[in-house]
């Protein structure tokens, strides 16, 4: 497995080099600051965030957990930069992220964080395979994903293996089971070697024995490629296979 | 690269985007099938009047003439010498024509020409257009003995048009024919007294001069002998029915009387017997039924318009040959200069025939911009129909805004359907359109049949053929406006697609 951290160079581009790492807490990869979120229904605001605080420790497996509308996975995407808080700050490896301008944020979530979903959200024309390579297909321009297609079909097809559905390579979404949808997912979110994996409910659609595969997946992912996820879930039971559980009441963390 | 790949696979998934396309090929495919055959319209109708006409015309103002032609082409040759091929004068008066067509009289209205028959071919294709091998070569206005075209000689293909079968004996024999019959019927209606009754009475003056072997004062017999000879356009002397097939009403060997004024203060109109000598047929049918030619020495006689003392005789215009390549505008004001305007009108063929043509080019406008406005309102579907494609897409497109991708590039991504749809759309129509000109007579005729109704009628134009010509530019130019209605079109839904939030979108149920 170590074969898959050789290839795709880390560089960011939206960190800016004047600001010397160190910076933050030790070990810590994410943090949030007083983060304050609410969602605008006619002239009211609904709040669904109301001050909360958390760090992420680098290779840490932490799960977010709490009933429907508690407002975890709207804290998923401010973590992931898809969402912007009303106030409060995401921090990213020592640095601010969430006043970052646009295509910053698109060139983050495309480097550096992977995301799976409940639904698994893959694009319904393409194959397997072209689903994983995504990320890949929007780095580059046209041209320089020609020169180094090679490089991006292997790595695609290593982690397809890894995930055990490199026979349903050409097959559609339509096709495959839900487990084997969100297989793909999980390879699609590792393909640009990120450091945060953020998964919200990924087995909330599947059935227990298939959920246990995907954590089982998952756990292996986090202690041997050390790869800091961030997952929310209702479930208590998938909770408990995390490193660590925030539980999140109207808005707030009540206990870490 | 997401973006081409996306395209490719949205175009050749939603089968409802391309048929929201369809309304762009047939714009199209009708714009050039348009272009097309009013290119060939155009072109074929400037050839026939250019036919018809010299390239340049000297007009007396008057319609009794100005004396001496002789005089006046050599000083157009002083004035423009280098640049004349040939001159032919010619004179033109209103007639009223009259056949005879069992024992009715047709009556049709028709300018009469003077032409002279040496010259007149050298300056227009007139001689071309007649209807016997050997006036092709070399006009005459004495009758023929028979050999007329039966199959049009214009048309390359014998299949194409259907035979004249009149035509087959018009001619000396159809002229001897037609006077034995009219002897017998003669005959039939007057017999000859029996002998022994009183005697007929005779005129005395034939008598002694078919005695005598003298032609004056004897009766014209029209099994020998012609009057003055005439050609007519065939569309004053036929009609053409629904089947292409042409019937005759006079033919060549025929007798007609003109009526024309004479050049005589007050006017006086006299009437003349010509012989029919040959047809002529411009496939102008402006010309065809309103043109008939005889000898200009014989009309100046007819209307008292020679000289008695230097036996010159009168003119209305002189028809001016150009060298290829000759400015004819540059000409006509060198010539406008040194005629006197108030006497003298000189124009090109192109000015005589401005309005008609203008009428033409304006035709075309009109319907270009009919035509494109139908693929303006085809922009519109493709506007509802991608609007359609973004809801649709909606959840997509925040899977690739959750995995990094900008608004631009998810824009991109629908312009480029756009363009792929526009590209695909106006190439198929393209295609359709250069084939249906290709095979558009084989469509027309396939269309006749299956309707019984001819498409093309050919009683309308004289021409077998629909006439096309593709032009290049005008493809291209229709085909790149195609595409670019498309790309217009898509850019409103694709604004729509990159401005949509991320978090929203992926939530859309």
């Amino acid at each position: 497995m170590s074969s898959l951290q050789t290839d795709i160079p880390q560089t960011a581009p939206w960190v800016s080099p004047h600001i010397a790492p160190g910076t933050r807490p030790e070990g810590t990869l994410l943090a949030t600051r007083d983060l304050f979120k609410s969602y605008r229904k006619g002239p009211l605001g609904i709040p669904v965030l109301q001050g909360i605080d958390m760090t992420v420790r680098e290779g840490e497996f932490l799960a977010i957990v709490g009933q429907s509308g508690c407002g975890k996975s709207t804290l998923l995407h401010l973590l992931g930069t898809l969402d912007q808080p009303d106030a409060g700050e995401v921090h990213f490896d020592g640095h601010r992220i969430d006043n970052l301008p646009g295509a910053s944020r698109d060139l983050l979530r495309n480097r550096h964080f992977g995301m799976i979903f409940q639904f698994y959200h893959l694009l319904p024309e393409l194959t397997t395979l072209e689903n994983v390579l995504i990320p890949a297909l929007i780095a580059e321009s046209t041209f320089t994903y020609w020169l180094r297609r090679r490089h991006h079909r292997r790595r695609a097809m290593q982690l397809l293996e890894l995930m055990g559905i490199a026979d349903r390579r050409k097959h559609k979404p339509s096709e495959l089971s839900g487990g084997e949808m969100q297989r793909a997912a999980i390879a699609r979110a590792l393909l640009a070697q990120p450091r945060v994996l953020l998964a919200d409910e990924p087995t909330g659609n599947l059935d227990r024995a298939t959920g246990e595969q995907i954590m089982l997946m998952l756990r292996q992912l986090n202690r041997e490629q050390k790869l800091t996820i961030v997952m929310v879930t209702h479930d208590p039971w998938i909770a408990e296979q995390a490193d660590r559980v925030v539980r999140l009441v109207e808005g707030r963390i009540q206990k870490v | 690269m997401y973006k081409l790949l996306l395209c490719w696979r949205y175009l050749r998934t939603r089968y409802i985007a391309l048929v929201c396309i369809v309304s762009v090929t047939l714009g199209v495919a009708t714009m050039i099938v348009v272009n097309s055959v009013m290119a060939g319209f155009t072109n074929e109708m400037q050839a026939r009047m250019n036919g018809m006409l010299g390239d340049l015309i000297l007009e007396s103002r008057s319609m009794d003439g100005v004396l001496d032609s002789a005089a006046h082409m050599a000083k157009i040759r002083e004035v423009a010498g280098d640049a004349i091929l040939g001159m032919s004068p010619t004179m033109h008066v209103p007639a009223l024509m009259y056949i005879e067509l069992n024992g009715q009289l047709i009556t049709h209205q028709a300018t009469l020409v003077g032409i002279d028959e040496l010259t007149y071919s050298g300056v227009s294709e007139f001689g071309s257009y007649l209807q016997h091998s050997e006036n092709r070569e070399q006009l005459s206005f004495q009758l023929r003995n028979g050999g007329y075209d039966v199959y049009d000689h214009q048309v390359p293909d014998r299949d194409l048009v259907k035979p004249r079968k009149q035509m087959e004996h018009a001619g000396w024999p159809y002229r001897r024919h037609k006077a034995m019959l009219q002897k017998q019927r003669d005959l039939q209606q007057n017999p000859p007294p029996l002998q022994g009754g009183p005697k007929a009475v005779v005129d005395p003056f034939a008598a002694q001069a078919a005695s005598n072997d003298q032609q004056q004062g004897r009766d014209f017999d029209p099994a020998i002998e012609t009057h003055i000879g005439i050609v007519l356009g065939i569309g004053t002397c036929s009609y053409r029915d629904a089947t292409g097939v042409d019937h005759f009403v006079a033919l060549p060997g025929d007798d007609l009387r003109v009526s024309f004024p004479k050049a005589s203060l007050p006017p006086e109109a006299i009437s003349e017997f010509y012989t029919i000598v040959d047809l002529y047929e411009s496939k102008m049918s402006e010309y065809d039924s309103n043109f008939m030619f005889v000898p200009l020495r014989e009309l100046q006689k007819s209307r008292g318009m020679i000289d008695p003392e230097t036996g010159v005789g009168k003119f209305t215009s002189i028809q001016i040959k150009l060298r290829p390549g000759a400015n004819a505008e540059q000409v006509r004001d060198a010539l406008r200069n040194h005629f006197p305007a108030q006497f003298y009108m000189v124009s090109t063929w192109r000015d005589k025939q401005g309005p008609l043509l203008a009428a033409v080019q304006m035709e075309t406008a009109v319907l270009n911009v009919l035509l494109f406005m139908i693929i303006a309102v085809a922009g519109f579907g493709i506007l509802a129909i991608f609007t359609m494609i973004v809801v649709e897409k909606t959840r997509d497109i925040g899977i690739l805004k959750s995995l990094g991708a900008s608004g631009q590039g998810v824009m991109g991504i629908f312009l480029g359907y756009g363009l792929a749809l526009g590209i695909v759309g106006a190439g198929v129509g393209m295609a359709l359109g250069l084939l249906f000109v290709k095979y558009i007579n084989q469509i027309a005729d396939l269309l006749g049949r299956l309707t019984g109704q001819p498409v093309f009628d050919p009683s309308v134009y004289y021409f077998y053929k629909i006439p096309t010509i593709v032009d290049p530019q005008t493809v291209m130019w229709i085909s790149a406006g195609a595409v670019t209605i498309a790309v217009l079109a898509s850019v409103l839904p694709a604004r729509r697609a990159a401005r949509l939030h991320p978090v929203r979108a992926l939530r859309y149920e």
